[in-house]
């Protein structure tokens, strides 16, 4: 009877540590930082920053996440995104205008990725060595692009804007001491208000057919537990300046990746590639087509982070891009895409991106040293997943 | 000591949201041949998964008395310690290893730390000779026949010293005659003193062989019997749980065969791999409303015959052929464009390219036709759910819900899933390879009715199968294959047993 009991909680926990863990993973971030700093972690100015830091790791992210779901790997994102940050930086100090610089820079990172994903898909030279050729190759271009200035300036004001601007108020609330960025306040709203509709909706159309439905207390829980998570950080940044352009584009780019990923034919080929390729294969999916088409996808991403990176730095610097491929990798099994394929969630890798990068600003923050932060990075990296893989009854080994 | 070599008392089994096995009782003499019969998903599998360890200690409710000792089984080694050897549904071989590699798979035999290829070898040509298999140790396991497969993974249970060894359907993918050599060896091995546990939905074999008889129905025991009381009939009707009629379901009087929708002309094909020609001139057709069988021996090519038809698949090549659609000639360029053009076919192997197993039912029954379930480009989730729970109703796939994944169904429904995904794209050429496969005889039934109806509807089936009554009963003509060859072509009233052996086996009439 007692190891009923223990099997029973055993099985609770494991059921939490698996919608959860990356959650829990951040909350213990967040605590930690907050105390080492001396509080100076969740001040609304660093979070501010921590979250304009993410964007560009989780735009990769979003990208990579279906490279993943496919069982590929793309290693050549890391210096891609340099590179066409680079390029952007180029064309600007050209006098090209901005949309124009953007619609260019996003068709060629695109045209980059086609290219790897036709020598993946049609060539067959496995994703692995093609991106990792990639990546040696990037990052000839971006130190061939940089070589004559070194570091490209940016200094137009709009530009810079897309990564250090923020939605106009509209108007102020004051509480307190502090004022609020009003629309910021309203976005946040909004977004409860769709969470609690979407969860409902969902609900009553698997009542509608009889469908498993989990428990009324559990859903609740769900709904108050992201609902609170919204506006904790709505309110943060409202309390400075609230929402950034940065945090407006990655919102839109999950919310259209999310979408295609489950709501459109080419998003279930991603996903039934991804478990099964003989079995897609036969089900009538052009498995090429698909590989390919994310591969654009990626280089189209790339090519976003890099401009959101060279208008948040306000140049393009010839190193530019080390080791973003293994930040978005890592962002992806942190936020529980199978290593083994098939399986993953945008939403969840736009996550997983924020915790490493909690860590990396919290870690320079308290003032730790590049080699500790790598080695710390690792720890908590492999920690992570280990918790999500066995919540998930997930493990390498089965 | 008691007769029973194994008692399993109120076994009790749930998944999340399914109770596999209820207040389950087994018992088992010692040295009988005891088969365990019921419907896909009655939760034969479970029990002895439960058995051996794989399921393991904690996770059910009941004993298991082995003996007259309650067993604690973590993993699988404990059972087999204690003399248990489980052969599952699915083959547990790795085909790049040879035969003697695998037999003795986790207990290589050492000589001062390295491999002892010379003791490896001999010892498991000595547990080949039992099973009375007829290879080479050395060869590599991809390059046996699924009927020697088999053989492998028993002598490699006897190579456990195995006192109670238990066989998930044994025979489901074997030919009659290999299935017969199986059957015989396990009388044989009865003889020295093993007691076995055969799972099967072969009902004539069951009357056969068996010692005594468990049936279980919906997770729960229905009764027990001895061999003096088994009949199929008597099966039948305690694994479903009423009287069946006839199996083989009529079609309605007024059915019309059409023209030839389906026409094959001279379709020889070499394996490049093998360097072989494993297709020599193949000429068939099947016309609008009709099933045609496709008999044969396993290995006569007609799985090959598929797969290179269905669209350019790689390893074959095709040195001459055509394919002509309503009178039109066309080629298939991939199976994407098959099936655009209406022809589909459906595998045999539903666990390596049937299903995407990680996925739930109704992935999956959808997946091959997502246009009937997108509106303006983007799925609809009502009707999505509508049809897939309708495929699931039509076709009685055992399952509490269609959000279940894939890889939790048993294996009989998992099997029911892959043909509702064909069925579900409505082809107008539809190739089913084995298509009951490790279907219970009820399903069986539905699903020849399902194939009936959608005949009546218009749609084309060819039916390769190995099962000559299945064959016999369903077509309305039959073509036989012979090592890649069609040796001749039967009307429903000539099919007979006799008939297609004699062109499956390329003898001549004396
Ligand atoms: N891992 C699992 N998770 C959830 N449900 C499962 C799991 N394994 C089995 N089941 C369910 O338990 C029931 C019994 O399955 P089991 O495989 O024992 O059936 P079976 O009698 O062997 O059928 P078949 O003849 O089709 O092989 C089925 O309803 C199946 O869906
Ligand atoms: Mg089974």
């Amino acid at each position: 009877m007692q190891e009923k009991n223990r099997n029973a909680v055993l099985t609770g926990i494991s059921k939490v540590a698996k919608n959860y863990a990356m959650y829990i993973a951040l909350g213990v971030i967040f605590i930690v930082f907050q105390i080492l700093s001396g509080g100076l972690f969740l001040t609304a100015y660093n979070f501010t920053n921590l979250v304009n830091q993410t964007g560009y790791i989780a735009v990769l992210a979003v990208g990579m996440t279906l490279v993943l779901i496919i069982c590929q790997i793309d290693l050549s994102v890391g210096f891609l995104t340099g590179f066409l940050g680079a390029c952007t930086a180029r064309l600007l100090l050209l006098g090209v205008p901005i949309p124009l610089t953007i619609l260019i820079v996003v068709l060629f990172g695109a045209s980059l990725g086609l290219l790897q994903g036709f020598i993946i898909g049609k060539i067959g030279v496995p994703a692995f060595v093609t991106t990792l050729a990639g990546e040696f190759a990037f990052r000839g271009l971006l130190t061939l692009i940089t070589q004559d200035i070194g570091t490209i300036n940016v200094t137009n004001k709009t530009f810079k804007g897309i990564s250090q601007g923020f939605l106009p108020a509209l108007f102020t609330i004051k509480i307190g001491g502090t004022e609020f960025h009003g629309l910021s306040l309203i976005i946040g709203i909004l977004a409860v208000a769709a969470v609690v509709f979407l969860n409902l909706r969902k609900r009553k159309e698997m009542k509608k057919y009889n469908l498993e439905t989990g428990s009324v207390p559990v859903m609740i829980i769900r709904i108050l537990f992201f609902s609170g998570l919204i506006m904790a950080l709505v309110i943060l940044l409202a309390s400075f300046q609230g929402i950034s352009w940065t945090v407006v584009i990655v919102a839109v780019i999950t919310a259209a990746y999310h979408f295609v990923l489950n709501k459109t034919k080419i998003g279930r080929h991603i996903y039934g590639m991804g478990g099964n390729v003989e079995a897609a294969k036969l089900s009538g999916v052009n498995i090429r087509k698909v590989l390919i088409g994310v591969f654009v996808s990626m280089g189209a991403m790339a090519a976003l982070s890099g401009v959101m990176i060279t208008s948040r730095m306000g140049c393009a610097q010839p190193t530019t891009g080390t080791g973003y491929e293994l930040d978005a990798i890592a962002s992806c099994y942190i936020g529980g895409v199978s290593t083994s394929g098939g399986v993953g969630r945008v939403i969840n890798s736009v996550v997983g991106s924020f915790v490493i990068m909690s860590l990396i600003n919290g870690l320079n923050l308290i003032g730790v040293g590049i080699s500790y932060q790598y080695l710390i990075k690792g720890i908590i990296f492999v920690v992570a997943v280990a918790i999500d893989v066995r919540g998930r009854g997930r493990k390498a080994l089965g | 000591m008691s007769e029973y070599i194994l008692e399993m008392r109120g076994i009790t089994k749930t998944f999340p949201g399914v109770k596999a096995l209820d207040n389950v009782n087994f018992s088992v003499r010692k040295g009988e041949i005891h088969c365990l019969v019921g419907e896909n998903g009655a939760g034969k599998s479970t029990l002895m998964k439960v058995l051996s360890g794989i399921h393991e200690y904690g996770t059910y409710e009941g004993d298991i008395v082995l003996d007259g000792e309650v067993m604690k089984f973590h993993t699988i080694r404990a059972s087999e310690k204690a003399g248990i050897a489980i052969i599952n549904q699915e083959l547990a071989l790795i085909p790049e290893l040879s035969v003697a590699e695998n037999i003795f798979f986790g207990r290589e035999i050492l000589k001062n730390g390295f491999m002892d290829w010379n003791e490896t070898n001999a010892r498991a040509a000595k547990y080949l000779d039992m099973v009375r298999l007829n290879v080479n140790p050395q060869l590599p396991i991809r390059e046996l026949r699924v009927g020697s497969q088999q053989l492998v993974e028993i002598a490699k249970a006897l190579s456990k010293d195995a006192r109670l060894l238990i066989l998930d359907e044994p025979t489901s993918s074997l030919n009659e005659e290999d299935s017969a050599n199986l059957l015989n060896l396990l009388r044989e091995l009865k003889k020295k003193g093993v007691t076995i546990v055969m799972i099967s939905h072969r009902l004539k074999e069951v009357v056969e062989i068996a010692d005594s008889v468990t049936v279980l129905r919906d997770g729960a025991t229905v009764c027990s019997m001895d061999q003096a009381n088994v009949t199929e009939q008597k099966l039948i009707s305690n694994m479903v749980g009423r009287e069946l009629g006839t199996i083989y379901p009529t079609r309605s009087a007024s059915h019309k065969i059409g023209d030839v929708r389906l026409e094959v002309k001279n379709w020889s094909v070499t394996d490049t791999k093998l360097e072989r020609q494993i297709l020599k001139d193949i000429n068939l057709n099947v016309r609008k409303g009709e099933i045609v069988g496709l008999a044969g021996l396993m290995g006569a090519g007609r799985t090959e015959f598929a797969l290179s038809l269905f669209g350019n698949t790689p390893g074959y090549k095709l040195n001459s052929g055509t394919i002509e659609l309503d009178g039109e000639k066309v080629r298939f360029r991939s199976p994407r464009d098959a099936i655009k053009k209406g022809v589909a076919y459906a595998t045999e192997d539903r666990k390596k390219n049937g299903l995407v197993l990680i996925q739930d039912v109704k992935f999956n029954i959808t997946f091959a036709d997502l246009n009937r379930i997108i509106d303006f480009g983007i799925i609809n989730g009502s009707k999505e759910i509508v049809e897939a729970d309708q495929m699931k109703t039509d076709i009685n796939i055992k399952t509490p819900s269609i959000l279940q994944l894939a890889r939790n169904l048993s294996g009989g429904n998992q099997q029911k899933t892959v043909l509702a995904k064909w069925i579900f794209a409505r082809p107008n050429v539809l190739i089913l390879d084995e298509p009951t496969r490790g279907i219970d005889v009820g399903a069986k039934h539905e699903i020849y009715t399902l194939m009936n109806k959608m005949v009546e509807e218009g749609m084309s089936i060819i039916m390769i199968s190995s099962e000559l009554l299945e064959i016999i009963g369903m077509s309305d003509r039959i073509y036989v294959m012979h090592e890649g060859m069609i040796t001749g072509e039967l009307s429903a009233e000539e099919a007979t047993e006799e008939a297609i052996m004699r062109l499956a086996t390329n003898t001549e009439e004396n």
